[in-house]
């Protein structure tokens, strides 16, 4: 006699536990009044060139910290600390991103004031970091005017999980003949209405429009979660 | 490549349910996969049967089955829930209505097992 295989429905997110750390982490920024902003992009955007510039620029004002995943190095968490904010590296060894529960281990034993802004710079990787919820409040997908105008068609996933899409090293624009138009249609596309933001580490341009975002993001976000 | 972890995540629960269950044998795990969640589907076949080696005996025969689930929004112009053209142009199949308001389409999810 063969038996006959019973089928039991269970739905339940696979990525549940990540979900249910990232709820926690969410409602503990929230009770300290914390806006958390996670970074995404391909290795070599500039992600760690343009926190180091927010983080400085944020720091007279407000009390400021930033997380930074890294495979294999703190090179970059060393780079950041010359902003002279407390800089926190998370190394993930093989892991390709960044998972609700290395940010709440990194923020353990780590004695930090009662923060206006957390910083997230998640390991560069534009696939994988879109299936986990770090528990941020705002997540900014950037890209370089060096990767081609049509990177949001080819990783449309990680531009649909963010909230802002900013565009970097336009300092370079003319040089790589950027099309500024194809890459805003192309962000269009697959996230409508996504805020974009152009700036250069480099020459400095852009930055206060996208700290006036910040802020306004901030004000917003504080402003919801009053309610 | 993060596929190969959630492969294990997927075993870890398929276990847990089936000593919930009292089951000997997992069979089948029923998969919704959706276009955004982020993960590639054969990616995670493959990471499954990889995972699936060193999962405990109770789920070294099971298989893994994905049921894609579509990409669909609310359109702002037709008043109801409606298909999106693709994850690269998001808006409307009826009217090309460009809607970020998705409805479905980040699932990643089990929802059935098969126990024997």
């Amino acid at each position: 006699m063969t038996a006959t295989p019973r089928l039991v429905e269970v739905r339940q997110h696979v990525l549940k536990q990540n979900d249910v750390t990232a709820r926690a982490l969410r409602e503990r920024f929230r009770e300290a009044g914390t806006f958390v902003v996670s970074l995404v992009s391909s290795p070599g955007t500039g992600k760690t060139a343009f926190l180091e510039k927010v983080l400085s620029a944020l720091r007279d004002r407000y009390l400021v910290a930033a997380l930074v995943g890294d495979l294999a190095t703190d090179n970059d968490a060393v780079r950041l600390a010359r902003s002279q904010v407390p800089v926190k590296q998370i190394i993930t060894g093989t892991v390709c991103h960044l998972e609700a529960k290395m940010v709440e281990s990194a923020l353990t034993d780590w004695s930090l004031p009662k923060l206006d802004y957390l910083f997230i710079e998640n390991v560069g990787n534009l696939v994988c970091p879109s299936s986990y919820d770090l528990g941020e409040d705002l997540r900014l997908v950037l890209i370089s005017v060096t990767e081609g105008e049509d990177k949001p068609l080819k990783y449309p996933v990680i531009f649909n999980t963010a909230d802002a899409a900013i565009i970097t090293k336009i300092d370079l624009a003319a040089a790589v003949e950027f099309d500024a138009a194809t890459a805003w249609t192309s962000i269009q596309s697959v996230r409508p209405g996504m805020t974009v933001l152009e700036v250069s580490t480099k020459t400095g341009e852009g930055l206060v429009k996208f700290l006036d975002f910040l802020e306004a993001a901030k004000v917003d976000h504080l402003r919801e979660r009053a309610r | 490549m993060h596929e190969l972890s959630i492969a294990v995540s997927i075993l870890e629960m398929a276990e847990e349910e089936a000593g919930r269950q009292g089951a000997a044998r997992v069979t089948a795990v029923h998969l919704k996969l959706g276009p955004l969640s982020g993960v590639v589907r054969e990616a995670l076949l493959s990471a499954y049967d990889l995972a699936r080696e060193s999962a405990p005996p109770a789920l070294t025969g099971s298989e893994l089955r994905i049921e894609a689930t579509p990409l669909r929004a609310n359109c702002p112009t037709c008043r109801r829930v409606v298909a999106i053209v693709s994850v690269q142009h998001q808006c409307c199949a009826d009217c090309g209505t460009p809607t970020p308001d998705v409805v479905s389409g980040n699932e990643l999810e089990v929802f059935a097992l098969e126990f024997l």
